[in-house]
């Protein structure tokens, strides 16, 4: 593949409305008496993960799968509050498949693919109707159907939503299915294991090496094609509302192995995140966007107040800067705008609270107005547990003074590329959920990756991965080659981490240089200067961490040091793409804005012309090195437009 | 702040456990698992090991953490997780005992973390809907009055982290079974496995779990607020045909 031969996505041509069906009708299908003799293995149990097992497994296929944690159950799909959209139209307010397609195409800054966009717009509706089989709680109305809100500046009402909780009821009615299907002999499940490798036989993904957490044993798995469902990489900024075992290792490992990586610097940064207290802080805490709705966000006009009582601080001598910089949504301006705001008011060295690295890193988000307004009964009502939330982590009581916020690394956009069978360039890996770049562009929509996660898992990669078992020859089972040197090189790595010639640092020491690096460099705003900088510093680092690496305890037993150690390896040269991939984006789309492209009041400005294409990088042997290639976009429904929010 | 904490270590299932003594300075800010890793960064820096724990989303809803603080699953500050426990709350005292989750069928695997994987064999007993669901009917075809659904909503929010068994003198597993059983039970795609009650009830005793004789403890340290009126409930549908 050079640059000249551009990627081929696969998408299929003809009136977008037809394209997935028709489609499917293409693909092929295996004989349901045939099924079980192929098999497939799963990597991440997380919405897409649980959805796509428990669906494969439901067709007759032979499913294994993985996870780290100690149960399918608790991966942080679980954590995701708003919702989950779908083109229902239950409010007849306008809605339509169409129209959730336009605004997730607007909403990604016009850098994602249209087929498959409109396919996640398409499968929307049926994901509520399988969920609500399943037995999952959707909020409802007093007439016992399904309840809708408004979500993210949505201007219909799409969002289905279980309490602020529904990541976690559409995850256990996943977990759920997966669990019928273990119990009917159709799955075979392993927790506590995490992956180290991936094996490929003639060029073909068949199999992976997993560590049992639990032993240190390693041990190899085949099957017929691997499905990575393995979630984003937020952590590699180790601050960020992903929990803590959220890694990036087992995409790292396929990138290794030739699958391309996408968009990696396409990251979303929360706004609304309860502050940072302190150096050892292990993890930030999101709080529902929906605050915004009522709350104020403003910080002091004078650098002097910043460490006064905020109540003490007379209204003419505060700058309530989103109102003032974009009045026509003011407070309610996209997540990207509104943390890019946040974050230069902090940097004008206007910031309240804890002081981080010797700035105040915090604004305030004042409900008194709206308590005045609208009585404290009511604002209670709507945000309630969110107060509680908040009170719980800062001690502060949000009716009496205002919060803090600050924005977070939350989600990315980018990941694995792959083509419209969810394929990744490594024949035989797929990728869903988060682990792929597939649907979201440049940002993400609020309440939609659920959508996806689930879309992937359901309805997507049950239909493309059985055309591809449907190409295949179940693989022998024999003495492979390739599973030793796989075995050896996972070996090798551990050995490596264990060894280090100068131990000195934990992982966690060396984690929080590298989540510092990305956050100041490759964060909310970029530049060419702070971007070269960062890639220097990340190898610097780098080299420091394989010297200086220390791990207390060995591989032959539980060691949870030596797991954090293998995954912050992987983010440090994870990193480094994201840099270089930021670097050789030099326009500003969505959540990618470089300082260079924005215009006077700090919108992002895209360079369609010579920046409408997916960035995906391939690994070239050195992960200095990494050689881009292109895949064009092609907008042939909607033409691109300027995002316009003032 | 000071600390003096016992924190109990067991190298293996088999092996005996003890207290270990450390002491440490921090800030009050800190949540009690920071105040943790703090000290493994200071274990590891000296060569020696890390304390075990089972940890990930560290905002209360994975249902990972899984820490009996002076006594207390979860610790002393009520409806929460282990996670959500910050230092202040602890500013009263200075000396914390620190213990896994102790019950037979949850042997300890490694100083504070235990094996949970009966609560999953439990929900392959019966806690799903036993259908295909892949091409279901549009959703709003049955509709589920508002008070139905808000209640199996309540039971639903089970984070499965086992304090219910933490703190029951018989360490039995009813209430997170009585959950499940409410949650998918009352709602009408659930009802049609009768049997739900009585397989996942079986499943608890195979495991080693106690018998349920109404202590009523496990709602007091359930982090979801999850009421014993789920028990009455599936009490209810268990003899019923």
């Amino acid at each position: 593949m050079t640059d000249e031969q551009p990627l081929d996505s696969f998408s299929p041509k003809g009136p977008l409305e037809q394209r997935w069906t028709q489609h499917k009708y293409n693909l092929r299908v295996v004989s349901p008496a045939n099924r079980k003799r192929y098999r497939v293995i799963v990597v991440g149990t997380g919405l897409a993960g649980a959805s796509a097992a428990a669906s494969l497994a439901e067709m007759g296929y032979q499913v294994k799968t993985f996870c780290f944690q100690d149960s399918p159950r608790r991966a942080h799909s679980i954590a995701a509050q708003g919702g989950i959209n779908a083109a229902k139209n239950y409010h007849n307010d306008g809605d339509s498949v169409w129209r959730l397609f336009y605004d997730m195409i607007k909403g990604g800054d016009f850098r994602a693919r249209e087929s498959n966009v409109f396919r996640l717009a398409e499968l929307s509706t049926s994901i509520i109707d399988q969920a609500v089989a399943q037995g999952v709680p959707f909020a409802r109305e007093y007439s016992g159907y399904l309840a809708n809100r408004s979500f993210g500046g949505a201007q219909v009402s799409r969002t289905f939503y279980a309490r602020g909780q529904t990541g976690q009821q559409l995850l256990l009615g996943a977990y759920q299915a997966m669990s019928r299907q273990i119990a009917e002999g159709h799955i075979e499940h392993f927790s506590r294991c995490e992956m180290q490798d991936l094996i490929k036989i003639d060029g073909k993904a068949k199999g992976i090496v997993v560590r049992d957490l639990l032993t240190g044993e390693l041990s190899s798995h085949l099957a017929d094609c691997v499905v990575l469902c393995t979630g984003g990489y937020s952590n590699a900024f180790y601050l960020s509302t992903n929990a803590k075992g959220c890694n990036t290792s087992a995409i790292w490992r396929a990138h290794k192995h030739g699958a391309l990586f996408a968009n990696p610097c396409f990251t979303q940064i929360h706004p609304t995140c309860i502050p940072q207290h302190g150096e050892l802080q292990s993890k930030l805490t999101l709080m529902s966007e929906s605050l915004r709705n009522d709350g104020r966000i403003w910080a002091p006009k004078n650098p002097a107040d910043c460490g006064r009582d905020p109540r003490d601080i007379l209204e003419q001598d505060r700058d309530y800067f989103l109102e003032r910089m974009y009045p026509a949504f003011g407070n309610l301006v996209p997540r990207d705008i509104a943390s890019r705001a946040v974050k230069h008011i902090c940097d004008d060295g206007r910031g309240v609270g804890h002081e981080i690295n010797g700035q105040k890193l915090g604004v305030y988000l004042d409900f008194a107005d709206a308590i005045k307004e609208q009585g404290a009964d009511v604002i209670n009502e709507k945000y309630g547990n969110l107060f509680d939330m908040y009170q719980r982590i800062t001690s502060e009581d949000p009716t009496k003074q205002p919060m803090r916020i600050y924005p977070a690394v939350h989600y990315t956009m980018g990941g694995l590329w792959v083509d419209y069978n969810l394929m990744t360039s490594v024949d035989g890996l797929f990728a869903g959920g988060e682990a792929n770049f597939s649907d979201h562009g440049a940002n993400r929509l609020g309440a939609s990756a659920l959508m996806q996660g689930l879309a992937d898992g359901y309805f997507i990669l049950p239909t493309t991965v059985s055309d591809y078992l449907a190409r295949q020859t179940p693989l022998e089972d024999k003495y492979y080659p390739e599973v030793q040197q796989a075995m050896n090189y996972s070996q090798s790595r551990l050995d490596r981490l264990l060894n280090a010639p100068e131990p000195k640092q934990t992982p966690d020491h060396f984690h929080r240089r590298l989540g510092k690096i990305l956050w100041d460099h490759c964060g909310m705003a970029r530049n060419e200067f702070a971007l070269k900088q960062a890639i220097e510093e990340i190898q610097q680092l780098r080299e420091q961490f394989w010297r200086e690496i220390k791990i207390s305890g060995n591989d032959k037993q539980l060691n949870q040091t030596l797991e954090r150690a293998g995954r912050v390896a992987d983010f440090m040269e994870l990193g480094e793409l994201m840099c270089i991939d930021a670097l050789s984006r030099e326009e500003s789309c969505g959540c990618h804005a470089r300082v260079e492209h924005l215009t006077s009041n700090g919108e992002v400005q895209r360079r369609d012309n010579d920046f409408g294409f997916v960035s995906a990088w391939q690994f070239t042997g050195d992960v200095v090195q990494p050689k881009l290639i292109k895949e064009p976009l092609h907008f042939d429904f909607v033409s691109p437009g300027i995002r316009n929010y003032q | 702040m000071n600390f003096i904490l016992h924190i109990w270590r067991q190298a293996s299932p088999q092996d005996d456990g003890f207290f270990e003594k450390h002491e440490l300075e921090v800030e009050a800010e800190s949540s009690f698992l920071e105040m943790l890793d703090a000290l493994n960064e200071r274990l590891i820096g000296l060569g020696k090991e890390a304390i075990v724990f089972d940890h990930d989303c560290r905002e209360g809803i994975c249902g990972s953490c899984s820490l009996v603080i002076n006594g207390e699953p979860h610790g002393r500050h009520q409806a929460t997780t282990t996670c959500q426990q910050y230092m202040r709350d602890y500013h009263d005292q200075n000396e914390l005992w620190i213990e896994p989750w102790r019950a037979t069928a949850f042997p300890v695997i490694k100083d504070l973390m235990v094996d949970r994987s009966a609560f999953d064999r439990i929900i392959q007993a019966g806690g799903y809907i036993p259908v295909r669901t892949g091409a279901a009917p549009e959703a709003n075809t049955q509709p589920v009055a508002k008070p139905v659904a808000d209640k199996a909503f309540d039971a639903a929010t089970c984070i499965g982290c086992g304090a219910c068994v933490a703190v029951c003198p018989n360490a039995s597993a009813t209430l997170f079974i009585a959950a499940k059983v409410s949650h998918l039970s009352s709602l009408p795609q659930g009802q049609l496995d009768t049997k739900r009650p009585a397989r996942m009830l079986a499943r608890m005793e195979a495991e080693g779990f106690g018998s349920c004789s109404n202590y009523r403890e496990c709602e007091r340290v359930c982090p979801k607020q999850i009421g014993t009126d789920t028990i009455s409930k599936m009490n209810k549908l268990l003899y019923q045909r």
